[in-house]
This record gives C-alpha cells, structure tokens and sequence, in this order.
C-alpha cells in the first residue's frame, strides 16, 4: 500500500527530526507547567481600602474578610494622597447619609473586588443591627410569647457547605482552559510541522519526484494523515499524562474520548497545514500563516466566553475549528460528557477534515495533471 | 511500431512567455536520445509534458501511444529530476526502498533490484549511509539509481552526469548503453556538449524550438562542425 509506505516513511523522517520531536512533546509540557505556576498565584487578590468617615463597624467588618484590609483616614485629602502613592486601591468615604467610592482601577479585578466587599459588608452590618433590633424588640414581648419562639433565632450562624461537581475549591482558570489548550498545541504544532514537511518536499523535489512515480495524489495526503494522526495521539496522551499526574488536573470524563477528539483535530490540522504550505514559498512566508490564522482561533476557541460577544463574532466562530474542539473536550475534562454529546462537535470537525482533505488532493493537481 | 516518445505541435506559454513553440518530437524507439540547449530554451517543460506534470496548450502528446497525462503510464518511466530530491533524513538503502514501494514492486524483487542499481551506480557499500551524509556525486548517482529501479522501457534523465567524476561518468554511460541495447529508449538532457557525442540521436532546442534534430555524426557533417559544440553553436548563430 502506498499511503501506508509513505506515512512510514514521513514517520521515519520526522522520529530522526529530534528538535521537531523535541519541540512537539517538551514545548507544550514546558508551557502548561509555566502557566500553572502563573495563573495559580494570580488566583487571590489583595486588596486596601482607605475609609473616611466611615461607621467603624462597617470597616471592622470589610478588615475582617479575607484579602481585604480596611483602614481608617482621618481626611479625605490623606487618603487621596495614599491613593496616589498606591498604598490603596480605593477610598470609601461616608458624607451625607450617602457613601462615595473612588477607585483607581488600574486593575480593574481589585475594582470589582473592592465593590463587592463593601456590598456585602454593608448587607453583613444591616443583618446584625436588624438581629439586635429583634432581640430587643424580642425582650419587650410578653414571656408566654417568646417562650413560643424558637429559642436559636438570636443570630446563630447558618452554615453553608459548599461541593464541586469538578474539582474542588482550589480549581483555578488554569483548569478551565487547560482541555482548550490542549486542542491547541495539537493543532498548533502538528500544523506548523506537517506544512513545513510538505513545503520541504515541494522545495526540494521530492515532491515532483514522487510525483512521477504512478502514486495517486490521494495516496500522498492520506499517508501523511496516518503518520501524523499517530503522531497527534501520542503528543495528547503524553499532554494528558502529564496535567493529570504532574500537574494534578482532574479529568471527569473519559479519557479515551479526549484522544479521539484530539486525533480527529490533529487531522484538520494536518489538513490545514498541507493546504497553507502550498500557498507558501518558503519556510518564512509559512511562519505568517502563524498570526494570521493560528492565534485568531485562540480567541475564537472558548477561553473567552462567546455568549457575551456581539453576534457577527459568533458567526466567526463557527469557522473556527478550535471551537468545536475545545468545546468538546472541555465537555469532556470539565462535564464528564460522553460521547453522545460530543458527537456533534465531532461531526462537523470531520466536516472540515473531509473539505480540507479534497481540497489537498485537488491542490496536488497544479503539481501533476492527473 | 509506434514511437514511444511522441510530441507533435505542442505549444506551451507561461504567462506571456511562450516556451515551446509547435514542437514536434518524435525519437526513434530504443535509442539514447540527447536534449540540449541553453537554460530558459524548454527541456523541463518538454520532460514535464511527456510526464504529465504539465498539459500543453495546444498539440497532441503521447508516450507509449497514450495521451498524457495518464498516472498508469508513470510506472514504465524513470525519471531523475535536475535537483537530486532525496530523503535526508533516509538512508540510500530507504529511499530506494520507499519509490521501489511506490512502484508497487514486491518485497522479494525489491532487494534484488537495489542490489542491482547500487552496483550500476557505485553505491552497493554506502547504502546505510544518509543521503544527507552524501557528497554531491553520490547524491547524484543514488537520484541515478531510483530512477532505474522497476526495470522501466523509458528513461528520462534530466543532466544526469552533473557532478560526476569522469570515470563513474564513462561506467554510467556504458551502463545506458547497456540498457538501450536491451530495448530501452533513454532521453537524456545536458549541458555537457561532450556528453552529446555518445547519444544515438541529439536534438537541440533553442527558444522553444527544436533547431535541428539528427545522429552526431551527420549533424557534425551537415554544420560541417568538429563537435556537438560546433554544431550548436554553428545552429544557434542561425537561428
């Protein structure tokens, strides 16, 4: 069979190119470690709020909750100053019944942090003055009536407990978008080499030369489909051994799926790779494809919520390959999903890859004429 | 019998440049045919007509009697590119065995054919080597090999001897005999005028055209040249 001896012999080529090989198996474990460590510690945010003339309860209460430390000016000109200084983020100031906020909103994450600890310390002090005023109120009622009453009502903490379907309290944004990022190193580097293979081909002759050999054009695009799909399901699996095990990522759903979602994408990588080298010259001019079509579809892919985009964004997104995979194997690793519910995505992935691939067997024809 | 190699009118432009310019090419069978002329005057596009990598305009081309392109054909023709196009990350030993692959020759068959061609071409102890480790001529030579693997009727060598040390080119040439004598019919291009000597039939092209077209010897007489040279540069200052 001839796809079978040149997907050996593309597989040959590529196991003797050791940084290629490097690059395709260290580079995404390298990444996934660096981001680990920096959305990790990016987790918590500290905030200050400088308070003046603010109810001292109300900034015991804002002091007391975690990451915030509340402290107390004395002028609304000495906080303005720390405000400058950078030694708060915010300044609360209580004037006519009313409160004022100013923020400096250089990051706006300490914004909404710094506005949602002053809600809930606000609603925090209303509940207790409301409990004192029951339990005075509840002192002046005649003894057979507050007998009546249910003697844990002054104030006694409800407690909330708290369980994750994934994960648990510790789960970080790295754990959300680990599954997408996954989708995208597959699709990243198996387009960059497999375009850089084909392009070498074309480059250096071989391509013509095998050419005028009666090997059929759909010879050539499967044979390199079978060399990298395997390529693409060891690439995952070493990407989902090492999140699972090293990085400590859990993964709810099955883990075989993730492979057949992750195969099927490397092939519309493939595909795409194959597609944009004939369009290439050079190995730089293929390197361009990089900003124009690779990074686009990492905003596309899911890591960004869609919902909240405007409607012609959406409609780019269902173009972009990386968004059906993502969403499938964020399913998967996030939901538990199974393959039920996967299989759309899958579908119109193979709708890309059988697009893709025709139009490879059909691009081979400016090479030969049958 | 039919010619194996049969252009007639062909016509081919590329953008506005027309670079074949109703040709008509019809060797005879079982002949060292010799193709030369000046770089830009047409022998690529005349090689990529008869393999089918190119159609021509206008004019009808066949080889063994059947229009190409045609992919089925592609199995009874060498052919060795002007760039050597290798693996090099593959040894010798796995590029002739990948295209013998993809001539669907079997195993058995396989091994034998290599054994034979690395010998033609001086290669049989450097076969585990990388084509990547190769010199230039050894390169070359392997390129020569691949395209003589399936014992095919016609060959088409694009400046096959480039880069070859005189006596490997002497032992290559003898073996194109050899092979002719055995029926093949073998197209060779070049830019070595001396090479021109040793074909059977020498046709030079020159702006798309093919200027004159017969033996050595009677070209030599015709131009009243002492060499291929001459004559070529007798036919060119013609033209």
């Amino acid at each position: 069979m001839r796809a079978w001896a040149i997907s050996k012999r593309v597989t040959k080529e590529l196991l003797r190119d050791k940084r290629s090989l490097a690059l395709m198996f260290l580079a995404p474990i390298l990444i996934l470690s660096l981001m680990k460590v920096v959305f990790n510690s990016n987790s918590t945010i500290d905030v200050n709020i400088a308070t003046v003339n603010v109810n001292s309860s109300l900034v015991k209460q804002m002091d007391d909750q975690k990451h915030v430390s509340a402290k107390k000016y004395s002028t609304k000109k000495s906080a303005d100053k720390a405000l400058k200084d950078q030694k708060v983020d915010s300044i609360i100031q209580y004037k006519n019944n009313e409160y004022y906020a100013t923020y400096a909103n250089n990051d706006p994450s300490k914004t909404s942090a710094v506005k949602m600890t002053l809600k809930s310390s606000m609603s925090a002090v209303g509940i207790k003055s409301m409990q004192e005023q029951i339990i005075t109120m509840k002192s002046m009622l005649p003894e057979s009536v507050q007998s009546n009453m249910p003697a844990n009502s002054n104030g006694s903490q409800v407690k909330i407990h708290n369980s994750y379907i994934y994960g648990d309290g510790n789960t970080s944004f790295f754990d959300k978008i680990i599954p997408i990022l996954m989708g995208f190193f597959v699709f990243f580097f198996v387009f960059l080499i497999s375009g850089m293979a084909l392009l070498k081909e074309r480059t250096t002759g071989t391509l013509d030369r095998l050419l005028a050999t009666p090997v059929k054009r759909s010879e050539i695009v499967f044979g390199y489909m079978l060399s990298y799909g395997m390529l693409a399901v060891f690439q995952t699996l070493v990407i989902v051994l090492f999140t699972i095990l090293v990085l400590q990522v859990q993964v709810i759903g099955n883990i075989l799926l993730l492979l057949l979602v992750n195969l099927v994408f490397a092939l519309v990588a493939l595909a795409f790779g194959l597609l944009m080298s004939t369009f290439a010259r050079s190995e730089f001019q293929l390197m361009q494809f990089i900003p124009l079509i690779v990074v686009p579809q990492i905003f596309f892919s899911g890591l960004i919520p869609l919902d909240n985009m405007a409607s012609w964004v959406r409609y780019i997104s269902y173009i972009i390959p990386l968004n059906y995979a993502g969403n499938a194997m964020s399913g998967i690793v996030l939901s538990g999903n199974g393959l039920v519910s996967i299989l759309p995505d899958i579908g119109i992935l193979l709708i890309f890859l059988v697009v893709l691939v025709t139009l490879n067997i059909q691009g081979l024809k400016r090479y030969r004429k049958v | 019998m039919e010619n194996i190699i049969s252009l007639t009118n062909i016509s081919k432009t590329f953008g506005n440049k027309k670079v074949l310019d109703n040709i008509t090419f019809q060797p005879q069978n079982g002949k060292i045919i010799g193709l030369i002329g000046p770089s830009g005057a047409g022998k690529s596009t005349i090689i990529k007509v008869l393999l089918g990598m190119e159609i021509a305009d206008s004019g009808s081309a066949k080889v063994f009697g059947k229009t190409m392109p045609n992919r089925q054909l592609l199995s009874r023709i060498g052919y060795m590119a002007q760039s050597d196009a290798l693996y090099g990350q593959l040894t010798a030993q796995e590029n002739l065995e990948f295209y013998a692959e993809m001539l669907k020759i079997s195993k058995q068959e396989q091994q034998k054919q290599i054994a034979k061609v690395a010998k033609i071409v001086d290669l049989t102890e450097s076969l585990n080597i990388k084509a990547d480790d190769y010199s230039g001529g050894m390169k070359r030579r392997l390129s020569l090999a691949i395209a003589m693997l399936g014992d095919k009727d016609l060959l088409i060598l694009d400046e096959p001897t480039v880069g070859i040390d005189p006596a490997l080119r002497i032992k290559i040439w003898k073996e194109l005999t050899a092979m002719k004598n055995q029926g093949k019919t073998i197209l060779v291009t070049t830019h070595q005028m001396d090479e021109a000597e040793l074909v059977d039939e020498v046709a030079i092209l020159h702006d798309g055209k093919i200027i004159a077209m017969d033996t050595p010897d009677v070209l030599k007489m015709k131009y009243e040249a002492d060499s291929i040279e001459q004559v070529f540069l007798k036919a060119e200052g013609e033209d």
